[in-house]
């Protein structure tokens, strides 16, 4: 009796979680595909067309594109500086961490508004150099025509909200390192460069790229801190999801920019398992 | 002499990082914070860089004429639903991961890792379609259950950590002196592993607190306070943005110095 319970048991526990999982990511994912492919009860390509040949889609594809291969990067060695430096024992350590945490719970709509009290034409940066003397009229970032300012805009106040999520992993990665091999180094006679390029960095790796990647797939569905801050100016995939779906009301181009993310996301994760998986059977054989 | 002067250089040059990273983190929310509070006459004033005179009417008309309590109201129903259901389905499914061995065992575990990082709130757009059938449309349940989707394959992980984590002796102590397993599972394992539950109930309620594009998507009327706020945002003056900066950011900053002591090893073992 006791036997067959627990035979049967672990998929009864686990039935319920897949099952969900099922209709809230499997389901919209045919429904998507549906919603993009058919119409008429036959298969079509006019939603493709449409979702294409909108002037918007590939200045978003490209803006997205453009914002993660960026951000992503600048926030690696940001976030690896930032680590190591916390990492230490100093005086203000506790008011720093606490600081740098923040934006981790902050939402991107709350930091894009954030930003906006520092950045906007009446806000505290253009104030502050106009009160100082060192410029006679205040520097605009937002406007359709300047295209440029906007884009490293984002990518600056995105710096602001998401570098923590590559942090807090270094960091907590950079904790589980065994004291011992830094100081068999120190012993041996290596410098600080020395023991962060021989030790410190391999035996973070594992972090850096969770992190990475987990980071990379996050950044793919950019779309608050955009949409509070520059609009469609600065159209990205998300924003336009949503803007069709919400403005337009036409799900199917809605729907095929959402499968676009969810595709390049996927991607990405494969990629990322991949990398843990062969990781993993390192460590075991 | 030389040694020490390197040594104080290096020192200072610590300092100097240090302190550029606190102002970078904190002024921003500290001029956010005045500025919400400053009165608008303050704020286009070009030669009032930090706001002297303050007012509570921009951020009362957000809470209570346009919307903002009815939003907060939702946010937080929207979070502890998410909280229930994922809890509801994650905790039976990463106690099995932790406790069985069966066939299948590791395809789940690797969906779930696959799946904890897809941007569920993208697959709003068709979820759309299958809600109005259901009635689900522009229902706070609706929202609960699109973001408990998101943060279910991470309940699962961390919850099968946390119970491998725990003893299974102890467990089948109990068992031996009479109690079910469940009962066991109830009275052994479940405090056991409470701290670490409270840990992932915690992340759960900020994602859901924070999503935007599901709660934008499936809702019209009953919006959430990410939701309300990036609809009101876009025809609203300047200082109707920094007051709604606050009050979305408050929370997040109380919780923040309350909770920083755990923050760090929770995300660490939420993000692994």
């Amino acid at each position: 009796m006791a036997k067959k319970v627990s035979k049967y048991a672990p998929y009864l526990l686990v039935a319920p979680a897949i099952i969900y999982l099922a209709i809230f990511i499997g389901y919209p994912m045919i429904e998507g595909i549906k919603l993009v492919f058919y119409e008429n009860g036959g298969f079509s390509l006019a939603t493709v067309h449409r979702a294409v040949n909108n002037y918007y889609f590939w200045p978003a594809l490209k803006n997205t594109l453009g914002l993660v291969a960026v951000i992503v990067p600048t926030q690696l060695i940001l976030a690896l500086v930032l680590a190591l430096a916390m990492n230490k024992v100093f005086k203000g350590r506790n008011i720093a961490l606490t600081l740098l945490l923040i934006p981790m719970t902050l939402s991107d709509i709350a930091a894009g508004l954030i930003w906006y009290s520092m950045l906007s034409p009446s806000g505290f940066m253009n104030k502050l150099l106009l009160n100082l003397g060192l410029i006679h009229s205040p520097i605009q970032l937002f406007g359709y025509q300047f295209h440029t300012r906007e884009f490293l805009m984002l990518v600056f106040v995105e710096l602001w909200r998401s570098t923590v999520t590559i942090f807090v992993i270094v960091l907590a990665g950079l904790q589980m390192i065994s004291q011992e091999y830094i100081e068999a180094a120190e012993v041996f006679g290596a410098g600080y460069w020395t023991r962060l390029r021989h030790i410190v960095i391999p035996l973070l790796k594992p972090s850096i790229q969770t992190a990475l990647l987990l980071r990379t797939i996050y950044a793919f569905s950019i779309f608050g801190i955009v949409w509070v801050l520059v609009g469609r100016d600065i159209p990205v995939l998300a924003g336009e999801a949503y803007y069709q779906v919400t403005q337009i009301k036409d799900y199917g181009v809605g729907a095929f920019y959402a499968l676009l993310i969810a595709i390049m996301s996927l991607a990405t994760g494969a990629v990322y398992l991949r990398l843990t998986r062969s990781e993993y059977l390192e460590v075991r054989r | 002499m030389n040694e020490k002067t390197k040594h104080n250089l290096k020192k200072l040059g610590f300092y100097t990082l240090i302190f550029i990273v606190v102002v970078w983190m904190g002024l921003p929310l500290v001029v956010s914070t005045l500025y919400a509070f400053g009165t608008p006459d303050d704020y286009y004033n070009p030669h009032r860089i930090i706001p002297l005179h303050f007012t509570l009417e921009t951020t009362k008309m957000l809470l209570f004429t346009l919307g903002g309590w009815e939003a907060l109201k939702n946010s937080i129903i929207v979070a502890i639903l998410a909280i229930i259901i994922s809890f509801a389905l994650g905790l039976p499914a990463g106690y099995a991961i932790a406790r069985f061995i069966f066939p299948g065992k590791d395809t789940i575990k690797l969906g779930m890792l696959a799946l904890k990082v897809f941007p569920v709130p993208i697959m709003a757009v068709p979820l759309v379609m299958l809600y109005i059938r259901l009635h689900l449309i522009d229902t706070l349940l609706g929202v609960a259950l699109a973001h408990s989707a998101g943060s279910l394959p991470l309940v699962v992980l961390i919850t099968a950590s946390i119970f491998s984590g725990t003893s299974a002796e102890l467990e089948e102590a109990g068992m031996v002196f009479g109690l079910t397993r469940f009962q066991s599972f109830l009275r052994i394992t479940l405090p056991l592993a409470l701290p670490g539950l409270a840990a992932a109930a915690m992340f759960t309620f900020v994602g859901s607190w924070n999503e935007v594009f599901a709660a934008s998507v499936l809702t019209f009327s009953h919006r959430t306070l990410p939701a309300l706020m990036l609809t009101l945002m876009e025809t609203a003056p300047d200082y109707y943005k920094f007051a709604a900066a606050f009050i979305m950011a408050f929370p997040a900053m109380i919780y923040v110095a309350v909770a920083r002591k755990y923050l760090i090893s929770m995300w660490g073992i939420a993000l692994k």
